[in-house]
Parts: C-alpha cells; sequence; structure tokens
C-alpha cells in the first residue's frame, strides 16, 4: 500500500502527535516523568517532522496537487458553514518543515538546557503545545481555525515567557505579550468581520476565487467615506501580523518576551511564532495583491520596523536582547519583501532566517549557561578560547545574518533588497534605502555582539571564569546541525524558491507587481548572482559595518563611549527604544485603570448606587418621616386634622352653591 | 419504557419535593442528607439529558407538551414545554445544580440541610421557569425563585448581607412588577396567558412599546444591562459560593431568556423601534463595565463586574440582529446574532460558574477575597493554577474555549450592522484579557507574598471533580459548539421570523 493514498489522515497525525505530546506531559508530568515527558513529547513532534517531511517530498518532489479538505463542521449558521480542515500546498508544506524541525531541535536542545527546572515536564508540555497550535495555524484552510492557532500560539507565548513564574518581569512580559497581540488580533478580527460580510464564507479558497470580483467593492466605515473593501480587509489582517509578527508600533512585546526562562522559548518566538504574520500575508496574497494601498501601508510598516529596530539593537548589552532587535529587523526585511509583492523572497528569508537565527540563540543559550547566567556582554570577552564549537557556529550564523556572500542570509536579503529595488510602489524608495541603511546597521551590531562576547579583553569574574566550559553534546550537536543549513540553504534554495515558480498557485502575484519575474530575467544561477552582488552597494556596506565594529570594539574599546558621550541624545532615545514602552504604559496600562477607577467611583458608586438607588431609599425614608410626624397618636392632632378636614369640605360645598 | 414519563414536571418538581424533604429531615441527618440532595441532583442532571435525547432537533415546535387547567376563573393553565432555547439553559441549570451540592460538601458548616434544600428547591423553580408556556406560571416559577435566592444570601452571606440581600430584591422585584402588569394587560387582549397566543397577538405600536418597556425593566435588571446592574456585585461579593454561582450561571440567563420568549416574539415591533437603546446599553456594558473590572480590588466583584461585560454580548446579539437583517436583508447574519447571544448565555454560565468556584476554593482556605491577600499561589496550589489558568482563557475569550464561540459570532455578525458597534463590541478582546490576566497575574504568578499563601494545600479530589468536570464542557464546546446549534436552530429561525414579522394592524 503506498503511503500517499492516505494523505488525510497524516495531516491529521502531523497535527495531533504534538497535542497528544502536550497533553501526556502537561497532564501526567508526575507519573510519566522526566524522561517519560521528554520522550515523549520528541517523538510526538518528531512524528509531525518526519511526516512533515514525506508532505514535503509528496506536494514538492512528487509534484501532488494542494490538498483542501474539512475534517469536522465546528458549527453552521444558515448557509454558512465554520469547518476545521487542512489547506496543504506547498506554502504551507514549507512551513510545517521549518516549524516541526525547528521545534525538534528546540525540544532536544531543551534536555540538557533545562536540565536543572523543576518546571522541567511543564515545559515540554507547552513546547509541544506551541507546535500543535503553530501547525493549526499554518494548515488550517479557513479564517476561524486561522484565528484558532493565531490566538493559540499567542497563549503559549503569554504561558513561556511567564514561566519562571516568580520573576515580576517575566510575569508581566507575559502579560505585556498577550495584550500587545490582543491589540493585533482586535485588527485581525473585524478584517475576519468584513470578509464574513462580503465573501459570505470564510474559506480560503471559495474568499479567494471571489477576491477578483470584489476588488473594487468599497466599504463605508465613517459617513460619507467610501474606502476600499480591499485595502480595508488587508490593513486589518495585517494590523494581526503587526501584533504577531513584531511590526512598529506593536513590536514592544518581542524584546521582553527574552524574561522568558531560556533563549528556547525567545527561540520559539524569533524564530517560529513571529513567522506566523509573515506567512499569513503571504497565504491572503490573492488578496493583498488586489490593494496597493495595503502593500504599500505593508512596506513603510516593514521599512521603518527593519531600521529602527536595528538601531536599538547598537545599544543593547544583554546577549539576548541585541538578538531579539535583531529579529526584529530582519521582520521588517521579510515585511518589505510582502509589500514589494515578493511573497517569495520573504518566505525564503523566512526559512533561512530561522535556521541562522535559531543557531544565534542557542549560541547564546549555550554562552549564558557557561556564564553561568550572566547575558551581560559588558562581563564577557574572550571566550573562543574556551567555548570553540560556539564560537565557529556563532560565526557562521552572524556571517549570515549580515548576509556575507554566499551564506543562506546573502541570497535571501539580497533578493529582497532587489525586490524593493524593482517595485514600483509609490513608497518603494524610501524601503530601499532603509533596507540598504539596515544592511550596515545589522552588520555593526551581529559583530559587536560577536566581538564582545568572543573576543578582547576577558572581563568575566572569577568565579565564572573557573567555570567556564564549551557546552555539552546535547547543545553542540543542535548547534552543529543548524549551522550546515544557515551556511549553505541559501544556495540551493535561492534558485527554485523565487525563480521557478516553487510556490505555484500558492501564491498569487498580479503581473504588474510581479518584481521577482524581473529579477528572473537577469537571474543566472547561483555563481553569477554572488558575483553581480560584489557589483552593488549592499555587500561593501556589509563590510563597512564589520570593520566599524572591530574598529570600535576591538582596536579602539574606548571609543563607544565617546561616542556615547557625543551624541548622547541620540544614545538616550535609542535607549528608551523611543519611548514607546513609556508612552504606552502611560496611556495605555496606566491611561485605562484611570478611566476605569472614574467609572466605578463616580458611575457606579456615586452616580448610579449612591444617587439613584441609594438616593431613592433614602428619600423614601425622608418622606415616611414626615409622613409618619402627622401620625403621632396625641387626640389633638387628630382632631386638629378632623377640623382642617371639615373645613376643606365645607369651603367646597359652600363654593359649588355659589355658584 | 419510561416512554410517558413527564419529564418536563419530573425535572421541576423532583428537586422541590427533595427539597421539601431535606428540609423535614433537618442537619440531624447530615451525611445522608448530602448524599440524598447528590443523588437527587445527579437524578435531574439525567433526567435533562434524557430530555435532550428525545429532544426533536428538526422542529421548533415546543416538545414534551404538558397541560391541565389550573385557575379555571382566569383561564390559568399548569402548561409546559420547551424547545431549543429552553432546552439548553435547563440542562445548563441542572448540571450547575449538581456541582453546587458537591462544592458544598464541606464548606458550608452551618444548616447543611437547609442550604441543600434551598438549592434543590431553587433548582426546581428555575427548571419552571425555563419551561412554563403559561404566562403566569411562568410568573410565579419567576417570583418564587427569588425567596431560596434572598436566604441563600441572606443565611450563609457575608457580612454585609442585609443591603446586599434588600436590594436584590428590591431592585429584581421592582422590575417584575413591571412585567405582571404587562401580562395581565396582554391577557386582557388575548384572553389567555398561554404564551404561544401571545406571540399571535396583534398589537398597536403604542401598546407594543408600553409592554416593551416594561419587559425591559424585568429583564434588564436580571441580565443585567446598565445602568441597573449595582445590586450583582453587592449580591455576589455577600453570596456564599454556591449563591454566587448560581446567580452568575443562571439567575443572570433569565433576563436573557425573558427577552427571547418575550421581548422579541411578543412585541417584535416595539423590540424594532427600540433596538438602537438595547444595542446602547449592550455597548455600554461591554465597553464601560470592562473598565470597571479592571480596577476592582475584589475577586468576587471583579467576575460580577466580567459577568455583566459578557452578558452584554448576548443582549446586543439579540437586538442587533434587526439592524443586521434591515441593512443587508441576511436573514442568516442575524440569525447568527442570535444564536451568538445566546451560546454566549451557555457558555457564560459554565465559565462563571468555574471563576466563581475557583474564588471559592480560595476563599475557604484563606478567607479572603481581596487580591492583595494574595500572590504566588501557583507555588502551594500548582494544580488549582493550572484549572484557574484554563477558565481564566475561557474568560478571555480565547479560542477553542466556549467563551470564544458567542463572542466571535456576535462581533462578526454585528459588523454587517455597522462598523462601530463591531469595533466596540471587540473591544472585549483587549479589556476582557486585559481584566481577568491582570488578575490573575496578581493573585496566581509571583513568589509567594505571605506566610498564608505559603500554608495554602492544593486542591482535593472532590473539588478538581467539579473544576474538572467545567473544564471538559469548556473545552468541549470550544472545539466542538455544533451539538448545541443543531438543538437551537430551528427555534431561533422560527423565533426570527416572529421577530422581522410586523404586528401592526
Amino acid at each position: 500500500m503506498n503511503i500517499f493514498d492516505n494523505m488525510e489522515a497524516i495531516y491529521l497525525a502531523i497535527v495531533l502527535a504534538p497535542l497528544t505530546g502536550a497533553i501526556i506531559a502537561g497532564l501526567f508530568g508526575r507519573i510519566v516523568g522526566r524522561n517519560g515527558a521528554h520522550w515523549v513529547t520528541i517523538a510526538g513532534v518528531g512524528i509531525a517532522s518526519i511526516l512533515s517531511l514525506i508532505a514535503y517530498k509528496h506536494h514538492v518532489f512528487d509534484g501532488a496537487a494542494a490538498y483542501n479538505g474539512a475534517v469536522y463542521t465546528w458549527l453552521s449558521v444558515g448557509n454558512i458553514h465554520f469547518e476545521v480542515g487542512f489547506l496543504v500546498d506547498r506554502l504551507s508544506v514549507t512551513m510545517m518543515v521549518v516549524v516541526t524541525f525547528v521545534s525538534w531541535m528546540i525540544h532536544i536542545y531543551t534536555i540538557g538546557y533545562m536540565h536543572d527546572d523543576l518546571g522541567y515536564q511543564r515545559f515540554f508540555s507547552y513546547m509541544s503545545l506551541f507546535t500543535f497550535f503553530m501547525l493549526m495555524l499554518v494548515m488550517s484552510n479557513n479564517f476561524v481555525q486561522l484565528f484558532f492557532g493565531w490566538e493559540g500560539v499567542g497563549l503559549v507565548s503569554y504561558l513561556l515567557i511567564g514561566f519562571w513564574f516568580k520573576r515580576d518581569k517575566a510575569v508581566f512580559a507575559g502579560l505585556k505579550a498577550f495584550l500587545v497581540n490582543r491589540v493585533g488580533d482586535f485588527g485581525f478580527l473585524l478584517g475576519i468581520a468584513a470578509i464574513l460580510m462580503y465573501f459570505n464564507t470564510l474559506d480560503y479558497a471559495e474568499v479567494f476565487q471571489q477576491a477578483p470580483a470584489l476588488s473594487t467593492a468599497t466599504i463605508e466605515i465613517v459617513a460619507g467615506h467610501d474606502w476600499s473593501l480591499m485595502s480595508f480587509i488587508c490593513i486589518c489582517l495585517f494590523i494581526g501580523a503587526m501584533g504577531k509578527s513584531a511590526q512598529v508600533p506593536l513590536h514592544v512585546w518581542l524584546p521582553d518576551s527574552m524574561e522568558g526562562p531560556t533563549p528556547i522559548s525567545a527561540l520559539i518566538h524569533a524564530a517560529t511564532m513571529v513567522t506566523a504574520g509573515i506567512f499569513m500575508v503571504a497565504r491572503m496574497s490573492p488578496m493583498f495583491e488586489l490593494s496597493e494601498t495595503a502593500l504599500s501601508f505593508v512596506m513603510v510598516i516593514g521599512a521603518v520596523t527593519a531600521i529602527s529596530m536595528g538601531l536599538v539593537g547598537l545599544v543593547q548589552n544583554d546577549i539576548k536582547r541585541v538578538i531579539a532587535y535583531s529579529t526584529l529587523s530582519q521582520l521588517g526585511y521579510m515585511t518589505v519583501a510582502l509589500g514589494a509583492s515578493a511573497y517569495a523572497a520573504a518566505m525564503f528569508h523566512l526559512v533561512t532566517h530561522a535556521f541562522f537565527k535559531a543557531l544565534l540563540f542557542l549560541c547564546a543559550g549555550a554562552v549564558i549557561i557557561a556564564m553561568h547566567h550572566e547575558q551581560d556582554m559588558r562581563k564577557m570577552g574572550g571566550l573562543y578560547r574556551y567555548m570553540p564549537i560556539t564560537w565557529f557556529t556563532c560565526l557562521i550564523g552572524s556571517l549570515a545574518l549580515i548576509g556575507f556572500p554566499g551564506t543562506s542570509g546573502f541570497f535571501s536579503k539580497d533578493a529582497i533588497i532587489e525586490a524593493v529595488y524593482h517595485s514600483n510602489l509609490p513608497v518603494a524608495g524610501f524601503a530601499y534605502y532603509a533596507v540598504l541603511a539596515g544592511v550596515f546597521i545589522t552588520a555593526l551590531y551581529s559583530f559587536r555582539l560577536f566581538f564582545l562576547t568572543f573576543h578582547g579583553k576577558e572581563r568575566l569574574n572569577k568565579h565564572t571564569w573557573e567555570h567556564l566550559h564549551e557546552a555539552p553534546k546535547v547543545i553542540t550537536v543542535p548547534l552543529v546541525i543548524l549551522a550546515i543549513p544557515s551556511l549553505l540553504a541559501g544556495i540551493f534554495l535561492i534558485g527554485p524558491m523565487l525563480f521557478d515558480g516553487y510556490f505555484m498557485q500558492a501564491i498569487h502575484v498580479a503581473s504588474t507587481h510581479d518584481v521577482l519575474a524581473e529579477m528572473g530575467k537577469d537571474y543566472h544561477g547561483v555563481f553569477s548572482f554572488t558575483l553581480h552582488a560584489f557589483k552593488s552597494a549592499p555587500v561593501y556596506l556589509t563590510l563597512a559595518g564589520v570593520v566599524t565594529a572591530w574598529v570600535l570594539y576591538i582596536k579602539f574599546p574606548y571609543m563607544p563611549a565617546i561616542l556615547e558621550k557625543r551624541f548622547s541624545l541620540l544614545h538616550k532615545i535609542l535607549i528608551n527604544k523611543y519611548g514607546f514602552d513609556d508612552f504606552y504604559q502611560v496611556v495605555f496600562a496606566r491611561g485605562s485603570r484611570e478611566i476605569g477607577r472614574f467609572l466605578w467611583r463616580f458611575g457606579d458608586v456615586r452616580l448610579i448606587d449612591g444617587f439613584f438607588v441609594n438616593g431613592t431609599a433614602l428619600t423614601i425614608r425622608w418622606f415616611s418621616s414626615v409622613v409618619r410626624t402627622i401620625q403621632s397618636g396625641y387626640l389633638y392632632d387628630y382632631a386638629f386634622a378632623m377640623i382642617l378636614g371639615l373645613l376643606f369640605l365645607l369651603g367646597i360645598f359652600v363654593h359649588g352653591i355659589l355658584n | 419504557m419510561f416512554e410517558n414519563l413527564p419529564l418536563l414536571s419530573l425535572v421541576i418538581w423532583t428537586p422541590i419535593l427533595a427539597g421539601l424533604w431535606v428540609l423535614y429531615a433537618g442537619d440531624r441527618q447530615e451525611e445522608t442528607v448530602k448524599y440524598f440532595s447528590l443523588a437527587v441532583s445527579i437524578l435531574v442532571f439525567v433526567l435533562s439529558i434524557l430530555l435532550y435525547v428525545r429532544f426533536d432537533t428538526s422542529s421548533y415546535k415546543f416538545q414534551f407538551v404538558e397541560k391541565a387547567l389550573w385557575i379555571d376563573r382566569f383561564d390559568i393553565y399548569y402548561s409546559l414545554g420547551i424547545d431549543g432555547i429552553s432546552l439548553p439553559l435547563i440542562m445548563l441549570t441542572s448540571f450547575i445544580t449538581m456541582l453546587i451540592v458537591l462544592a458544598a460538601w464541606e464548606i458550608i458548616e452551618k444548616r447543611i440541610s437547609q442550604y441543600m434544600a434551598a438549592f434543590l428547591i431553587l433548582e426546581g423553580l428555575m427548571n419552571g421557569v425555563f419551561a412554563s408556556l403559561d404566562a403566569m406560571l411562568f410568573y410565579f416559577f419567576w417570583e418564587a425563585m427569588l425567596i431560596p435566592m434572598f436566604l441563600i444570601i441572606g443565611i450563609w452571606g457575608g457580612p454585609g448581607r442585609v443591603y446586599a440581600t434588600i436590594k436584590f430584591f428590591l431592585y429584581t422585584f421592582l422590575g417584575s412588577v413591571f412585567m405582571l402588569i404587562a401580562l395581565l394587560y396582554l391577557y386582557s387582549e388575548a384572553g389567555s396567558f398561554y404564551i404561544p397566543d401571545l406571540h399571535a397577538l396583534p398589537l398597536s405600536l403604542t401598546a407594543q412599546k408600553y409592554i416593551f418597556i416594561a419587559f425591559l425593566l424585568a429583564f434588564a435588571v436580571k441580565v443585567p444591562m446598565w445602568p441597573v446592574h449595582t445590586w450583582l456585585p453587592d449580591a455576589h461579593v455577600e453570596a456564599p459560593t454556591g449563591g454566587s454561582v448560581i446567580l452568575a450561571a443562571i439567575m443572570l440567563k433569565m433576563g436573557g431568556y425573558g427577552f427571547l420568549r418575550f421581548s422579541l416574539p411578543v412585541v417584535p415591533d416595539a423590540s424594532f423601534a427600540f433596538d438602537g437603546l438595547m444595542i446602547t446599553l449592550s455597548l455600554i456594558a461591554i465597553v464601560y463595565i470592562g473598565f470597571v473590572a479592571l480596577v476592582q480590588q475584589d475577586m468576587k466583584k471583579l467576575i460580577a463586574y466580567s459577568s455583566i461585560s459578557h452578558m452584554g454580548f448576548a443582549t446586543l446579539g439579540f437586538f442587533v440582529a434587526f439592524s443586521i437583517y434591515h441593512s443587508g436583508n441576511s436573514a442568516s447574519g442575524a440569525i447568527m446574532a442570535i444564536e451568538g447571544g445566546m451560546m454566549q448565555m451557555i457558555s457564560h454560565g459554565f465559565i462563571s460558574a468555574a471563576l466563581f468556584l475557583c474564588v471559592g476554593v480560595m476563599y475557604e482556605r484563606l478567607h479572603s477575597r481581596q487580591i492583595k491577600d494574595y500572590g504566588g499561589v501557583v507555588n502551594t496550589m500548582p494544580r488549582f493554577a493550572a484549572f484557574m489558568m484554563l477558565f481564566a482563557m475561557a474568560n478571555a475569550g480565547l479560542p477553542g474555549t466556549s467563551g470564544f464561540v458567542g463572542e466571535f459570532l456576535v462581533i462578526i455578525s454585528s459588523f454587517q450592522a455597522s462598523f462601530l458597534i463591531a469595533f466596540l463590541a471587540a473591544t472585549i478582546l483587549i479589556l476582557g484579557a486585559a481584566f481577568t490576566l491582570w488578575m490573575y497575574k496578581r493573585v496566581i504568578f509571583g513568589d509567594i507574598a505571605n506566610d498564608k499563601v505559603a500554608e495554602l494545600t492544593d486542591i482535593t479530589p472532590r473539588e478538581g471533580l467539579i473544576l474538572g468536570l467545567l473544564a471538559i464542557v469548556i473545552l468541549l464546546f470550544g472545539v466542538w459548539p455544533a451539538p448545541i446549534f443543531e438543538v437551537m436552530h430551528p427555534t431561533i429561525e422560527h423565533l426570527f421570523e416572529h421577530m422581522i414579522q410586523t404586528k401592526l394592524g
């Protein structure tokens, strides 16, 4: 029997295997024990990983048609059916492989990293659960399930960031991440609502099919103003992506997510979860292609993120935070590519980035363990002597990140820059210079990290120095495994992924936007692409960045302090991360508490309860107290009342006679 | 076998009679009383499942009908029957009562038999409300229900219980009186108290408007809608755990049920005329109360405010249906809104019950409901923390939990009425997460805050069973809400036909 005959069961197994692992490790962690927990989750994700590879072969090498089918009906109202189902094509299958493979590596690495942690089983459970939600997200064939996976990864990220729940900062960071993501989801949900209203379905295939017919439809949000429906929907959906993929101004949660226990959870965020937004936009390409407004919006947001977050990365001293800001900046690159309609280039960078960023995070993790949980780079230096494997793999990761010719990052990043260059959106000019400047900045902060950590003077304290050692095998093996694709993936993937119609119908690009086809005309293989790069600016900007880093941090280590003083205002702005955090803290966090307090104290307690409810009660009490005084019980009072009454009646009587 | 059992009478009178026996038995036979009450509540739940099994989901007609003359002089009948709106609520009632009896096992120390009796009788009366087809019978159950509730708060409540009970009683009683007047007027017009007759009764717009307002006063207090909501936080704070649970899970649903059973089908034109008001009040409940919930110091108050905010979705769904229908003529969008509101009521029954039980679990150990007295509970009660995490997430409307379904449907359908409505309603996504998770953070996470927290013990198997059952239903209806909707579809479609059909002239 052929294994490919029953793909539906395979897809189901891919999703359910990690879920099963998560449930067993989570609910029965005490019974299965530490070893049981890691075996069952590693097995679960491993199964998903291998089956994903099989599915990958099925779709990419055997050229199978896209699979689109429902598993069950979630609920139906009238003629609208909300279903749970899978859409597996080349786009989702690529994501499946990346997600499960990275997750699998992390699971293995965790055995070593979390070895002494009390929450061992819980951690494995979370990570498998994360894999489950992520798979539901990428494999979905409709918007409801997408939203399910979308919010699900948000949940697990909340749990992972706050994993060490005794630390107030970690818990706070988790809450912050969840709420910021919810702001994005808010937009996302409104986008879904608009889709349902105009398309009357939430199934991808049906929506995409109807989309061209609705390309000129308008929607009236503010009375009297007709906006393009597609622009509205796409921007709403993209707001969701801005939350999940940490784009300015919804990026603030990602750096703080480094409060999470480990580079592992950081990595889950950096290499996996944040790609959800990029993936989503690529998935929605048939809709985004219909709105240049939305594409321009996407491109501007991406460009701003790419450059501004790279700059912040320059002044960070925590090794994990530098990598976090680098992630933000790289996500900006991917977003720019989406805006330029180079979805394939965005996906390509997503894949290479997943490899080298995973590598860098794991290197940082290895360093942090070796340093006894010291993360401040100012207290490191010269580590290459003690941790050669980590040093070497970190070098490869850094080279890939800065786009050193030949490495995987080089191909993907160069493709993006070229794509922006070819784009004819009105904002492409700005975006082009932003990503170009970003190249120099990336090189600078990456090698600042590299030099401060591994080279220069040893600034360690004695205690750490005595314990310094290369990481154990469970940690170094994943490093080496990840270093290989970080170095080589680009060479093999660039041709097929960008220029040979790798994604087929999964990604739709309007012919007027097709920058990759434009680039494809000049593409004559990997070698000429590399050679060609030497004729353009990015390579030299990269080298300039590395040299600058060397000058500042190795040759003249006293220079940065001088520069800091000279440009103190700029430095302050960067240290404060442009003030986003403080602004949100004051305006939104404190502001909403103040509003709540006012509405409660004044609205509920004073006005409704104080005035109306208890006021009514008091009025009645007052009224009855007045009435009560009449009922005094003294005979003369009653006699007086009788006389008054008689006089009154008599008056009426007389009045009647007189008239 | 049992084909001809009067199931509805059984789910009403079994617990009431059992409750009376328990009262008679008294505290001398404490153990017997406990097990007897549990057995009865389980039996009623099984009967309600039997109702579900035998329910014909393809029909909107009232089923399991029973009819007998009660008061000949005024044509009042003992007339029972259920449709797709009442069935889920009866099941919810019997399910929650079962959990309350279990929860009371060791917590209630004084007058345990009376406590059990109060809840059993209350269960019967509430089932009566949902099953009545005669307006007077409905009114009888509706008012009778207040008595055990009044006693529950008044006897087993906290220090401020007198203020709270009086407030609760006056608020709800005042509202109900107007409903009685409306019902009497309807009787004078229709010559019948039979609810389907009232549905068919033609009425002038002025008459409809007066009736609508009278109904609104009764139902808005129960839901509760802003601005007649302030009795709820006080009642919750003072009520014992079981009282809070029943209040939030079932009693609030009476208001929503009233709208569906009376306001919408009896006075559809007035409902349409007032839909702007109702939508506004619902949105105020969602947003305003969401902010108020954020700053509460008392956990029960916070959950009470959260209840008001979430119930705003029920009323929003019911009344936004009109403008959805009229703006696009799409019946399916309108029906989605109503069913979303209904789903929200059911789901809120589970989630609010779960959260109040969680507070009860902590209160029993530490005798405080103040957030500041807690911190780091997860260190000493990890299993409890896991349960509460799930319930908190459900309260924040996470997809995959039942809390998501109703809110989602109401938000995406109200978009078809107006962007602004959907926009304001969707703020619950942020506010709901903020107030729930911020509380969770302060209570559960962090290092152990004080010695009392350090001495906490994790949940007992009994508590685990209660919370576990709730966790299962919350997840089940989150990933597979279809069964509830299958029950509701024909009824709500039929209701909607009533709503859009004018009764004028």
